[in-house]
């Protein structure tokens, strides 16, 4: 009989994920008897609030179990706690979308969910096949919440491009994977660790190869280049909420599991650094270029979000805690403004025939003060302005970087952040100071989205003046990860 | 480490394997285009369905409805790959094993609930 009491089977571990499963299981289970589309939203926000307070309940409390699959950690526990909170956002900001656009259905808060959970086991571990094994369990319900608005070409081809790329980048990671087992004999990150330096003197191809493949897997999750190709129709084909939940989640989940991989388990690998410095520019460089000409809020968004994916790559070429840290400080604050900044253009969305073209966006300021000043806010956020948290993180990163003596790193950042302004202030200067013939419709509030809007408003300006919690926060997710 | 840390080259006789066995199969063909006669005509390119003469294309759409099918058959496929492994291992594995089955089975079961109430199982 194999000993199960050593094992550490201790369901308490992964009780947010039981919780997030269990839900979707209600809704499915729910709606498949009976037809109903606004009841599981409601189900799937008690099982997110659950979930959220079951994560934070697990805050410091460092434990591994299930036969060492499972490292419940600070540093999940961070990750579980921002993917709980991000999902419930989204859930939020969607909702009248969907109806706006017929795509009410129930299987959209599951599948949500379920991704949410594939998020959460991924950044919970330190075995690269269970870390497969969660990537898998968050694509697959995304390529499906991508082609959603079933009846929508665009959405169609999102889905499409989606999947084939996703699935591509998957193989390489699989590769990626079995060439690293084949040099240590082990996926455990704990016991690659341990012989790093013993593997590579003696399976040294194998172990570089297998990184690099292992690379391209996750660079494809988070939108690095040259893996980025897929962003921008993917994020203007699918419905918007699904898109400001692509620009957040699966990003943090991406960048989780790489610092775990390349700051943890393949941190004796020097060549990595260099190879991050390289690909860190590029990203910055090239989604902020792209994104000076895009006419399209939601490319720009796209485009946008690839650049910050740059930044935060600066944390994976600088390595150490101060890095890993400032890269979970900014992931937390990307996530808010960004959602925020998605928020407003999924109102604007939810009037009929809107595409967030820029040549809509004029009258925004005329007619709706309110609106169009946290636009701009969030628009300063993400270009990095003082007051509000977008400049911090920026500041933590490249600080980081400095005192570990990357000068050129942090200054090609700061001037790609000089550039990006250019762009996030032509959304501001379209809704102000320019004039259009037509009328603009007026956009109807609900209470859903008016709650987003406040929370991520609040939070972009709120964490800017008080840093302190958040960067606690961040710091003790760190020590128990190094 | 020496015993844990298998080397790479274990897996050479894979690829020596991989090697051979694409090399045999192009053999046989180079071999048997050497010694065969060569006398092509129009019947010979055919397609062979039991000495029928074949009625129309046989590149025309299948029907898609198929594809509900194929993706219920590949979730009921996957379920007993994995549950081989564990009917072997059965009698180390104990009680826990067995409720985590049940759990396994139950969740798949879910599964085919779901799509009989969505209709999948109809051809409509």
């Amino acid at each position: 009989m194999i000993d199960y009491t050593s094992a550490g089977i201790d369901f308490g571990l992964i009780a947010p994920e039981i919780a997030l499963l269990v839900t979707a299981f209600v809704i499915l289970l729910i709606s498949s008897i009976r037809r109903l589309n606004a009841f599981p939203i409601y189900i799937a926000f008690i099982g997110l609030v659950v979930t959220l307070a079951l994560s934070i309940q697990q805050w410091s409390n460092q434990e591994s179990g299930f036969f060492g699959m499972i490292s419940c950690d600070n540093f999940g526990i961070a990750f579980k706690i921002l993917f709980s909170a991000t999902s419930l956002l989204v859930l939020l900001l969607g909702y009248r979308y969907m109806i706006a656009r017929g795509i009410d259905r129930p299987e959209y808060s599951a599948l949500l969910l379920i991704s949410t959970m594939g998020m959460m086991v991924m950044a919970n571990t330190t075995d690269l096949v269970v870390m497969f094994l969660g990537l898998e369990i968050m694509s697959v319900p995304l390529y499906v919440m991508a082609g959603f608005a079933r009846r929508s070409l665009r959405s169609n081809e999102a889905a499409i491009k989606y999947f084939m790329m996703g699935a591509f980048a998957s193989a390489f990671l699989l590769m990626g994977i079995a060439f690293v087992y084949g040099a240590s004999g082990t996926t455990e990150l704990r016991r690659i660790v341990a012989d790093i330096s013993f593997i590579s003197s003696r399976h040294g191809a194998y172990i570089y190869a297998g990184a690099a493949l292992i690379l391209v897997g996750f660079g494809f999750k988070v939108a690095a280049v040259p893996f980025h190709s897929w962003v921008p129709d993917v994020y203007e084909g699918a419905p918007t909420p699904v898109t400001a939940f692509f620009s957040v989640a699966p990003k943090a989940a991406g960048f989780a599991v790489m610092l775990r991989i390349f700051l943890f388990g393949f941190a004796d690998l020097e060549i990595l650094s260099d190879v991050f410095w390289v690909l860190s520019v590029l990203t910055m460089s090239v989604g902020n270029i792209l994104a000076l000409r895009q006419g399209n809020v939601k490319r720009l968004l796209a485009y946008s979000s690839i650049a910050h994916a740059g930044y935060i790559m600066v944390a994976l070429a600088v390595g150490g805690e101060e890095a890993v840290s400032a890269a979970i400080f900014y992931l937390v604050a990307y996530t808010i403004f960004n959602l925020g900044g998605f928020a407003v253009v999924t109102l604007l969305e939810t009037r009929s025939g809107c595409r967030s073209n820029f040549s809509e966006l004029p009258g925004l300021a005329a007619t709706h003060p309110y609106l169009s000043a946290i636009l701009a806010l969030f628009m300063l956020a993400l270009g990095g302005f003082p007051p509000t948290v977008g400049f911090l993180g920026k500041f933590y990163l490249f600080a980081a970087a400095i005192k570990s003596g990357y000068i050129w790193l942090a200054v090609i950042g700061v001037m790609n952040s000089f550039l990006s302004v250019y762009y996030y202030l032509r959304v501001v200067k379209a809704s102000y100071f320019e004039t259009s013939d037509e009328p603009f419709t007026p956009v109807s509030y609900t209470p859903a989205i008016v709650a987003v809007l406040i929370i991520t408003a609040v939070g972009t300006l709120g964490l800017g003046f008080f840093p302190q919690q958040l960067l606690e926060f961040s710091r003790s997710a760190i020590f128990a990860f190094l | 480490m020496e015993g844990t840390a298998n080397s790479m080259s274990e897996y050479l006789s894979v690829l020596i394997f991989i090697f051979v066995g694409i090399g045999s199969v192009l053999f046989t063909f180079f071999l048997s285009r050497l010694i065969r006669p060569h006398n092509p005509y129009k019947e010979k390119s055919i397609p062979y369905e039991c000495a029928e003469l074949p009625i129309g294309d046989s590149w025309f759409k299948f029907n898609n409805r198929f594809y509900i099918f194929a993706l219920m058959f590949v979730i009921f496929d996957v379920e007993v790959v994995f549950l081989f492994p564990w009917a072997v291992a059965f009698g180390e594995l104990g009680l826990f094993a067995l409720v985590e089955m049940i759990i396994f089975i139950l969740i798949l079961f879910f599964g085919l609930f779901y799509a009989w109430r969505k209709g999948a199982l109809k051809w409509v």
